[in-house]
């Protein structure tokens, strides 16, 4: 089932949730909405999904508007950040909830509804949990519980509503994976929330950036995180560092080097900010062409990679540099130490917020 | 916990024992001469000339057509309060509306207003010289001093007690599992009997008691609709008050003492009942809260 929105619109007073979207997924995709909160990427959510209706613009399923259909009749599962669980239903209840809440002429009998419970209990690998209630459940198993609900009515889309956001860091990570091959087994076409952008990269096949109310850019995560459309992306996808950068005859500049030039500053002396990653950053111990003098203030070992927060001699700016730990034992640095960086990559940005 | 205290050192947050001590005997002394010595004395009073004269006064035709007027007037006014408390508190809890607040502030208003004055408005209203008083007569239809105005007065009276209940914790609860319902394909009124209706049964039914309670105990409003006719008009409270005026004091505590029972059987549901509806309370409070 493929979903198509277009131009969409959602105001709630003075606030535009939703401003002017348009999107089209494709069937089977594993959809992340990715945004700071605010961005209007629930909103677009509870939009498809008939929870909220939209001032104008019109929601395709397979080509066919339902702008207008009940959130009942549109055949969505909605996942719920916390879970939304019937608390006075057993879990077996909750599951076949969706079955047993279908017209008679095309409700499944009981044993038909327990049988199929049963298989989806299996599927989320919690099927001895059957007669226990929710509030005997952990967050996470709470959350599979909750899929395996949505799960259970067929949906052509399955949505979820930041699924993760409630759970801690051990618990979010080993969801995301089965989330993930879950899909891979399934086939739904799915769409998720989240700010996470760790989650959305990891997890999605295509990632939808959100800002205020509009997308900012539609990509998979390679594109996303490797040629972001604009600034708002490039620092909403990690830790960057920013610089300002000299672009003149083409591709020579002054500071940093070796950048990524738009086709147009290629004439011109031109004032822009140049976007570099921490892990795209060289420390040197010799001066060399291009490279900025900094004095090493700060080492944090997390894991198996090292950041260095460095002060720049040429501007006041801390530096971030993230490096691996081999790369850091074989430089033999320390706090105070002065070094040269070196950006092996930049995006440039013309004019943008000078 | 006092067991284990003695062998522990004393904690900067524990008052000395003697300070404890009046204060308990001030907060039991209180109990005992507001609220536990009256229903000794009304059960006191009920049988002091035995039994044969209590039964007899419980069951004479006036005493048993009070008793039957206020159950009705219970019975039609609890279910009605019922369906307004659900609706009302739905609407509040669940949906963004202009003049919500004043919904919920209007609620309040028989609980703030005198019983007295709330019989006095439906009197304007529906009496003779009220503002419907002339169409009602034209059409036949007794209103006041009738068992409907009783009805309306009761009805007044306990509105606020279904809705005060459900309010708070249907906010609480929020509107995720209704969503989830109708996403899962249950129409509106699937999602309310199945969803909505067991996750707030317990407050529902303590409200519900605590409604009931009142509405067989009213007296001030029921008072001044009611006109008071033997065997007609008459409910409980009322029928007490013309017996105790009429020097009948073993005949007043006799029926007395019923409302006296309805009141502990109150208060033992209400207990059970109170402690299930803040379990739901504290369980949708959770749900709320991140791990």
């Amino acid at each position: 089932m493929s979903i198509e929105v277009r131009q969409l619109r959602k105001n709630f007073g003075d606030f535009k949730a939703v401003d002017n979207v348009s999107l089209s997924i494709q069937s089977g995709e594993l959809t992340a909405l990715l945004g700071p909160s605010g961005s209007g990427k629930t909103t677009l959510l509870r939009l498809i999904a008939g929870l909220e209706q939209s001032d104008s613009g019109s929601i395709l399923f397979n080509g066919e508007d339902i702008s207008d259909h009940h959130v009942s009749e549109r055949g969505v599962g909605f996942v719920f950040q916390h879970y939304a669980l019937f608390k006075h239903m057993t879990v077996a209840e909750n599951v076949g909830f969706g079955l047993s809440v279908k017209p008679k002429k095309f409700r499944p009998s009981n044993a038909e509804i327990q049988k199929k419970v049963q298989k989806l209990l299996e599927l989320v690998q919690l099927d001895w949990t059957a007669d226990r209630y929710p509030s005997q459940l952990s967050g996470g198993q709470r959350q599979r519980i909750a899929l395996a609900r949505a799960l259970a009515v067929e949906p052509k889309v399955l949505l979820l509503d930041e699924p993760f956001g409630a759970l801690d860091a051990k618990v979010r990570a080993e969801l995301r994976r089965w989330l993930r091959r879950l899909h891979d087994e399934i086939h739904v076409t799915s769409v998720f929330v989240t700010h996470d952008q760790e989650e959305a990269l990891e997890v999605a096949d295509r990632i939808v950036v959100m800002n205020k109310g509009r997308v900012e850019q539609d990509g998979t995560p390679e594109q996303v995180y490797d040629h972001p459309a604009n600034p708002f992306v490039y620092e909403f996808l990690g830790t960057v560092n920013l610089f300002h950068a000299r672009v003149r005859d083409g591709d020579k500049l002054v500071q940093p080097s070796s950048a990524d030039l738009p086709a147009e500053a290629a004439q011109l002396e031109q004032l822009g900010l140049a976007y570099v990653r921490p892990h795209e950053i060289d420390v040197l111990h010799d001066k060399e062409e291009d490279a900025i003098a900094a004095r090493l203030e700060l080492i944090t070992v997390v894991g198996p990679t090292v950041r260095l927060e460095l002060q720049s001699q040429q501007a006041d700016q801390i530096i971030h540099v993230e490096l691996d730990k081999t790369r850091f034992k074989q430089l033999g640095l320390s706090v105070g130490q002065h070094t040269w960086l070196k950006p092996r990559y930049s995006r440039v940005f013309l004019g943008e917020g000078i | 916990m006092s067991a284990s205290g003695q062998f522990q050192p004393r904690r900067a947050t524990t008052e000395p024992l003697w300070l404890r001590g009046i204060l308990l005997t001030l907060a039991l002394g209180f109990l005992a001469l507001f609220l536990l010595l009256p229903l000794v004395i009304v059960f006191g009073e009920a049988f002091s000339k035995g039994w044969q004269v209590y039964l007899a006064a419980i069951t004479e035709p006036a005493a048993a057509h009070a008793i039957k007027l206020t159950l009705i007037a219970a019975v039609i006014a609890v279910p009605c309060n019922a369906i307004f408390g659900l609706a009302a508190s739905w609407a509040i809890a669940k949906f963004q509306f202009r003049g919500r607040q004043f919904l919920i502030t209007l609620i309040d208003l028989p609980i703030a207003v005198s019983p007295v004055i709330a019989g006095l408005s439906l009197m304007l209203i529906f009496g003779a010289r009220g503002w419907w008083g002339e169409w009602l007569n034209d059409h036949d239809l007794q209103v006041m001093f009738a068992v409907p105005g009783i009805v309306l007065a009761t009805i007044f009276i306990t509105f606020p007690y279904v809705a005060r209940e459900l309010i708070p914790l249907m906010q609480q609860q929020g509107r995720e599992a209704e969503e989830a319902a109708l996403t899962l394909g249950a129409s509106g009124w699937q999602t309310f009997i199945r969803v909505t209706l067991p996750s707030v049964k317990w407050a529902l039914l303590y409200g519900l008691i605590l409604c009931n309670a009142r509405a067989m105990g009213e007296f001030g409003a029921v008072s001044v609709v009611s006109g008071k006719i033997r065997e007609q008009t008459n409910t409980m409270p009322l029928h007490i008050e013309i017996l105790y005026n009429e020097y009948q004091f073993a005949a007043a505590f006799a029926v007395s003492s019923l409302l006296a029972l309805l009141a502990l059987l109150t208060l033992v549901l209400k207990s059970s009942l109170e402690w299930r509806a803040a379990r739901d309370l504290a369980e949708a409070e959770a749900c709320r809260r991140p791990e």
